[in-house]
């Protein structure tokens, strides 16, 4: 215990704490059309336990479809959806966080006025037993269980490093910010799975290295799945495990970031192609 | 003190930390020695809790191989596990090194090497990962003790050890053998090196400063029984542990009183930490209250006219007649029942946003502090003095006294401390806080000591008539003007950063025509400025070099030049041509020392070429600049920068102006 040594210590920061598991959330040929419209023509892909998974592509190629069927919030008129061996029928943004899903939206969907605090506490909405009377007197069981959730709130505080803006109503605080309380909430609910919609949008070089950080220390801390958008394919090439492409609702690639960037469709939908 | 002398058993005399300690763990172990806010609660240890935790830390060191006489490195915020290893390391007879926890992995280096550390504690991964890039450079190095846990589970290195871990060992080792370490607290005597404290350095390479457990006793005693602090007073404990400051304050002081230190909760929190805990005894350099009070104004700007008309009404009112009542001098009924009000409206209101509502005693050093500022305080009730000292006095030289306070002076030197001057207006100093010897340097300690053991302090000054030390700069940097009149730069850096809008100034005149200025505008208030003017700007390069700013900066400088006249050994160093630099001063780039203050001639030669121009009456001159990211990263900031003439006063105009 006593010796030195320091020579022998390299190997130690390459062992990885988190292993990948099986597949959670298996996606069977789904097909999403708004009328006239092909949102996602015949897509399936799965999503493992504990990875990063991102999906890519153009504006417009059905990302966002693609994490709302997830979510519940639309319903794919072909396909099934296996979530943990079950296959689900009559998804709702509710019942998949019940299941243990929380996302994030493109665009910020903070309540603005709001706390930091606050916001980030509306995520244990879920989890609380007690009614509207009981919170309103606040006493007993009311307020064990706020205290309760309230240090689960500070954890995620303290885990995003907001400290400084507990007590600050969410409108005044910069968009990078603002997407870090996001997070939070949706960390406040403890999910098994995150959905991220464009976590990055809209943030400078900074902003994006420290909501990297954020995403790999939540994937690696609490073991949470990961089913990210992402626009910034340097990001998204380094964070994630597999990556899914589309493009006008189809799946043109899968797999690993090397395999994807070798893909020729894949290079094609991104830079043009001659014909 | 004299109550816990008298429990003490015979022949224990208190003349070590571990002593106090644990004395104070025997007469007090109910009272709160220190708070942290964790999870947004302030959690708070009492004496025994923190002598228990101390006692595991030590045992746990013991247990790694730790010896008497072994540097222990402490790197990190303030937090209460790292002030509990600084006691721990001392409990062994180890000199604790405390280094300056936002310095880059290299400059780290020099201080591990120089002080030959075997055993670190750290206080997360940043600085795990700090130790990590220079273990090579460090071959003494043996092991890295964190505090904080996060991030660090796949660190599989074995010389790397939670402080959990090591405590855990260190209670099972205190249960096996109970008497080791009281015995080894036993073996220490108060002339035992208790500390190293690292000098910034503003010339070059720093150098370890030993000082011993009398040393730092005497400066503490001697400052606790000048302003009588007792037990219940409160400290926020904020600033570099590596600084002598804090290491007085917020351990020595709080040692030898037994009053509460409150570790904020993190760096960006220190505002609402110190609303929270409302400290009775504080310590800010000038910049701190600087800050805070052009927060202040900013906000009072953008407040409503009726608020904004009360403010300034009662502020007046206040600077007519606050400091005054403060030192107990005669004041008319008139104005005291007008400053009853003001401060039911107005000052108790802002002590309280501030923070600033139980403080006793608030001192202020490190930097001289701009007269109007220091007005600024004391008028609304807050009894802030100054202090005078260095590392190698523990910061323990000068104090002013209740009631006695001069803008100019700092005060009369402290109980046990004897003060004169030498021929060249040098400062010298003798005491029981001396240091010991610079750490492997004889020759720097011989160079600083004279043949009468007096420390030359390198400062100038004189003592007015009632026999208060004035300092007027770095003897050595004080020079003359090619007309032979004196050019003292830090004298008239101070006067100009005093403007808000002035983050840094740099002077030049040293053996010159004329003296010259660099400036930094200060970015948070010149930004709101022209928010208001509704100008825009890109950034920091970008607003500085706009005309109106530079009208701006002007019409300040001119301020300083018509003050400068109105005293005749001054009235030479006006300030005929300025400049606004394109970037901010930076630790990171050498520019300032980590305790910020400017190292003028290091600025001298990197702009070299500014400085000829400023000279060379151009009226523009092209930069560029590499700069150093705080990831280490390196980039290139340029800029043409113009120049700006100042009108300058004669000496007898200069009434009239001001």
């Amino acid at each position: 215990m006593m010796t030195n040594d320091m020579a022998v210590a390299d190997a130690g920061q390459q062992a990885t704490g988190r292993r990948i598991g099986g597949v959670i959330l298996d996606l069977q040929k789904i097909s999403l059309s708004f009328g006239g419209v092909k949102a996602l023509t015949d897509i399936s892909f799965d999503v493992r336990e504990h990875e990063i998974r991102a999906i890519i592509g153009p504006n417009g190629a059905g990302k966002s479809s693609m994490l709302n069927v997830i979510n519940g919030v639309y319903h794919p008129q072909q396909g099934d959806i296996v979530f943990h061996g079950e296959t689900r029928h009559e998804m709702d943004p509710h019942k998949a966080a019940k299941q243990g899903i929380a996302r994030t939206f493109q665009n910020i969907a903070l309540f603005k006025g709001m706390s930091v605090l606050d916001n980030i506490m509306t995520g244990r909405n879920l989890k609380m037993k007690t009614n509207l009377l009981q919170h309103a007197l606040f006493w007993g069981a009311a307020q064990r269980e706020e205290i309760e959730h309230r240090k689960k709130v500070e954890e995620v505080i303290d885990f995003l490093e907001i400290q400084s803006i507990r007590k600050t109503p969410v409108g005044r605080l910069p968009y990078g910010l603002q997407k870090r309380v996001e997070l939070g909430r949706a960390l406040a609910a403890e999910p098994s799975m995150l959905l991220l919609d464009e976590p990055m949008a809209g943030m400078n070089v900074e902003e994006k290295q420290d909501m990297s950080r954020f995403i790999l220390d939540v994937n690696d801390q609490f073991g949470t799945t990961i089913v990210l958008i992402e626009h910034d394919m340097g990001v998204v090439m380094d964070i994630s495990d597999r990556v899914v492409v589309l493009d006008y609702g189809k799946k043109i690639g899968d797999g690993t970031p090397e395999e994807v960037m070798a893909n020729p469709d894949v290079i094609a939908a991104y830079l043009g192609t001659s014909h | 003190m004299a109550d816990s002398r008298a429990q003490a058993a015979p022949g224990t005399e208190l003349d070590t930390f571990p002593r106090l300690l644990m004395n104070h763990a025997r007469v007090r172990p109910a009272r709160p020695a220190m708070r942290e806010k964790e999870y947004g609660i302030w959690q708070t240890y009492s004496w025994a809790q923190v002598a228990e935790n101390v006692r595991a830390i030590a045992c746990g060191l013991a247990e790694l191989g730790f010896k008497r006489g072994d540097r222990l490195a402490v790197i990190g915020d303030n937090r209460p596990r790292l002030y509990w290893s600084v006691a721990a390391c001392q409990c062994l007879g180890g000199i604790p090194v405390m280094l300056y926890q936002d310095a880059v992995a290299q400059e780290m280096a020099y201080v591990l090497q120089d002080a030959e550390i075997r055993f670190a504690v750290v206080e997360d991964q940043e600085q795990v990962d700090k130790m990590l890039e220079i273990r090579d450079e460090v071959p003494f190095l043996e092991h890295v003790i964190y505090d904080d846990e996060r991030g660090m589970r796949h660190y599989t290195q074995t010389f790397i050890k939670g402080l959990d871990e090591v405590q855990e060992m260190g209670r099972i080792h205190d249960r096996n053998q109970s008497d080791f370490l009281d015995g080894e607290i036993a073996k220490g005597a108060g002339d035992d090196i208790s500390v190293m404290l690292y000098t910034s350095g503003t010339t070059g390479k720093p150098k370890g400063v030993c000082q011993t457990h009398t040393a730092f006793i005497s400066a503490a005693r001697g400052g606790t029984e000048f302003d009588r602090l007792t037990d219940r007073e409160d400290i926020l404990s904020y600033l570099p542990m590596a600084w002598v400051g804090d290491h007085l304050f917020s351990f020595a002081q709080a040692m030898v009183a037994g009053f509460t230190i409150n570790c904020p909760e993190s760096g960006e929190t220190v505002m609402t930490d110190l609303r929270e805990i409302g400290p009775t005894y504080y310590f800010a350099p000038p910049r701190v209250f600087e800050n805070l009070l052009t927060q202040v104004m900013i906000r009072m700007e953008d407040a409503s006219w009726i608020k904004r008309t009360i403010f300034h009404k009662y502020l007046e009112v206040a600077r007519r007649c606050g400091a005054d009542i403060l030192d107990g001098k005669p004041v008319s009924a008139g104005d005291r029942l007008q400053y009853w009000l003001g401060g039911l409206l107005v000052y108790g209101p802002l002590k309280n946003v501030l923070g600033m509502s139980r403080i006793r005693v608030a001192y202020t050093a490190g930097a001289a502090i701009g007269p109007d500022l220091f007005k600024f305080y004391r008028s609304i009730g807050v009894n802030l003095k100054q202090l005078y000292g260095q590392t190698e006095t523990c910061a323990y030289v000068c104090l002013q006294p209740d009631g006695q306070i001069k803008l100019d002076s700092v005060g009369v030197p402290a109980p046990y401390v004897e003060v004169k001057l030498a021929d060249n207006g040098e400062i010298l100093v003798k005491g029981p806080m001396l240091l010991k010897a610079y750490y492997k340097r004889p020759d720097a300690t011989a160079e600083s000591l004279n043949a009468e053991g007096y420390f030359m302090t390198g400062d100038a000054g004189f003592f007015d008539e009632d026999g208060h030390l004035l300092i007027i700069d770095r003897a050595k940097d004080v020079g003359k003007l090619n007309d032979e009149s004196m050019f003292a730069p830090n004298f008239i850096e101070n006067k100009i950063k005093f403007f808000q809008f002035i983050k840094e100034a740099v002077v030049f005149g040293n053996q010159r025509d004329f003296v010259t200025a660099f400036i930094n505008i200060d970015l948070e208030a010149v930004g709101n400025w022209a928010e208001r003017k509704g100008m825009a700007y890109s950034g920091y390069t970008d607003l500085a070099g706009q005309d109106a700013v530079y009208e701006l900066i002007r019409d300040c400088i001119e301020k300083v030049n018509a003050d400068l006249a109105s005293d005749a050994r001054m009235s030479g160093s006006q300030i005929k041509r300025f400049l606004i630099l394109h970037k901010e001063l930076d630790a990171d780039d050498g520019e300032l020392t980590r305790t910020r203050k400017v190292r003028r001639n290091f600025i001298a030669d990197r702009y070299a070429v500014l400085v000829d121009a400023l000279y060379g009456g151009k009226p523009s001159c092209y930069i560029e600049t590499q700069v150093k990211y705080e990831d280490g990263r390196e980039g290139k900031i340029s800029a043409d920068l113009r120049i700006e003439d100042v009108k300058t006063f004669a000496p007898q105009a200069a009434k009239q102006a001001a």
